[in-house]
């Protein structure tokens, strides 16, 4: 009975809200499997207030039938949004992508795998050369090791014009091991809806200096920090 | 054993002409415990029964392999293959088990299963819960369910304006009333 009350807690997300950080190498699988059976603690959508994608859509909003990239599921939402604008959109859920691909108990160990990181590109980025003029990255990147990463921004810079703007968000919290994710709708230009879901693990902590340099092909980099440690980057191609 | 009720079978895919329309009065309840008569012969879904009004259907069971070309609202709850499926003035809606790979085009589509090609709809997209779509579509307006798993481009047409139709013209009143017009055969 007890143990089966301690099951409904956790699956309702009522665990210990601190998860202990873990030794770097076994804290992969560990926080993978965190990710598995972890509700996310919110159980209705947050609105939050997005200083990059007011930034992201100033650039775009004044030309029609741009392409657009949208790396979340897709949703009512932000099809609406951006095709209202003029603009075309492809959607491609890289989360989902990198599920399939990964198994849970090796999921950041296995990135370090060329020919997997190759499989994820063909499979969600395989798109001519200068297709897009903007990117709605969101979280995704950050749970990817660093192999994969480099990877996918390397492949990023390649099917974005040349001054075409990337909008991609980080956890700015230091000792974060998990992190509740998010589906982000966009409300409206300057307008996020934060759809939660599950926890996940962090591939790394990303400073800004670490964002620099991943971003270093590109023109520009822009940060904008906010009160709830999500760090929100604009990057021109 | 020797008395099995018709009732516990499952009815066989039919197509829609043979689906009795659900009337809006329910029979008495004497008629249902009949024996020999089937309770129901609506076929149990878990998805909206108003689908099959009017539709052809391509059973779960059916796999089509081909070109299909509709002039009625279509359901494929089956599996088709290759070529393309046109319903350029209906709807056509892919079931909860349907798995369509092949390139559609049709005034509306509806999509519960799974959907592998390109996607052209005059009118409007729906995209429900738990379906999959991998492709690029192309339509006027599109609606998509949180849940739904959509991998490809959207471009939305913008709505064409229809040809203004001439007004019908009445004849002009004659200007100054005449005689009528004698009719035929009668005497000048």
């Amino acid at each position: 009975m007890l143990f089966g009350e301690r099951w409904k807690a956790i699956f309702r997300g009522g665990g210990s809200p601190a998860t202990p950080p873990l030794p770097h190498s076994s804290r992969y699988a560990s926080a993978r499997e965190t990710r598995s059976i972890r509700a996310a603690p919110e159980s209705s959508s947050n609105v939050r207030r997005s200083p990059g994608l007011e930034q992201f859509f100033h650039m775009v909003r004044d030309t029609a039938g741009l392409w657009m990239l949208d790396l979340s599921a897709a949703s009512q939402s932000n099809v609406s949004f951006v095709t209202n604008l003029g603009h075309r959109l492809y959607t491609v859920d890289l989360v989902r992508t990198l599920d399939e691909t990964y198994p849970a108990e090796s999921f950041f160990e296995a990135q370090g795998n060329p020919r997997l990181a190759q499989q994820v590109v063909d499979q969600s980025l395989n798109f001519p050369a200068h297709q897009f003029d903007g990117a709605l990255v969101w979280d995704c990147l950050q749970y990817m090791a660093p192999a994969l990463l480099e990877t996918v921004v390397d492949r990023l810079y390649e099917i974005l014009r040349p001054n075409a703007y990337l909008l991609a968000f980080f956890s700015a919290e230091e000792r974060a091991v998990t992190v509740p994710r998010y589906l982000y709708r966009i409300a409206d230009g300057r307008t996020l809806l934060l759809v939660p879901q599950e926890h996940r693990a962090l591939s790394q902590h990303f400073t800004s200096r670490h964002l620099e340099r991943l971003f270093g092909r590109f023109q520009q980099i822009k940060f904008f920090l906010a009160r709830d440690s999500l760090r929100e980057v604009l990057v021109k191609r | 054993m020797w008395n099995r009720r018709k009732d516990n079978e499952d009815p066989a895919p039919r197509t829609s002409s043979s689906y009795p329309r659900p009337s809006p009065t329910p029979p008495p309840s004497s008629e249902y415990a009949k024996e020999g008569i089937p309770m129901s012969t609506t076929p149990s879904r878990a998805y909206e029964p108003e689908m099959y009004r009017g539709s052809a259907v391509i059973g779960k069971s059916v796999v089509v392999k081909g070109q299909i070309y509709t002039r009625e609202d279509l359901l494929i709850d089956g599996e088709v293959e290759g070529g393309t499926i046109e319903s350029q003035e209906h709807k056509l809606t892919i079931g909860p088990n349907g798995r369509v790979h092949a390139n559609i085009k049709a005034r509306e589509i509806v999509v519960l299963g799974t959907v592998n090609g390109n996607v052209e709809a005059s009118d409007k997209i729906d995209i429900r819960k738990d379906a999959r779509l991998t492709g690029d579509i192309k339509t006027a307006r599109i609606v998509i369910e949180d849940g739904a798993y959509f991998k490809g481009s959207i471009d939305i047409m913008k709505a064409e304006a229809k040809p203004q139709t001439p007004p019908l013209r009445t004849p002009p009143p004659p200007a100054e009333p005449g005689p009528p017009p004698a009719a035929p055969g009668s005497p000048k």
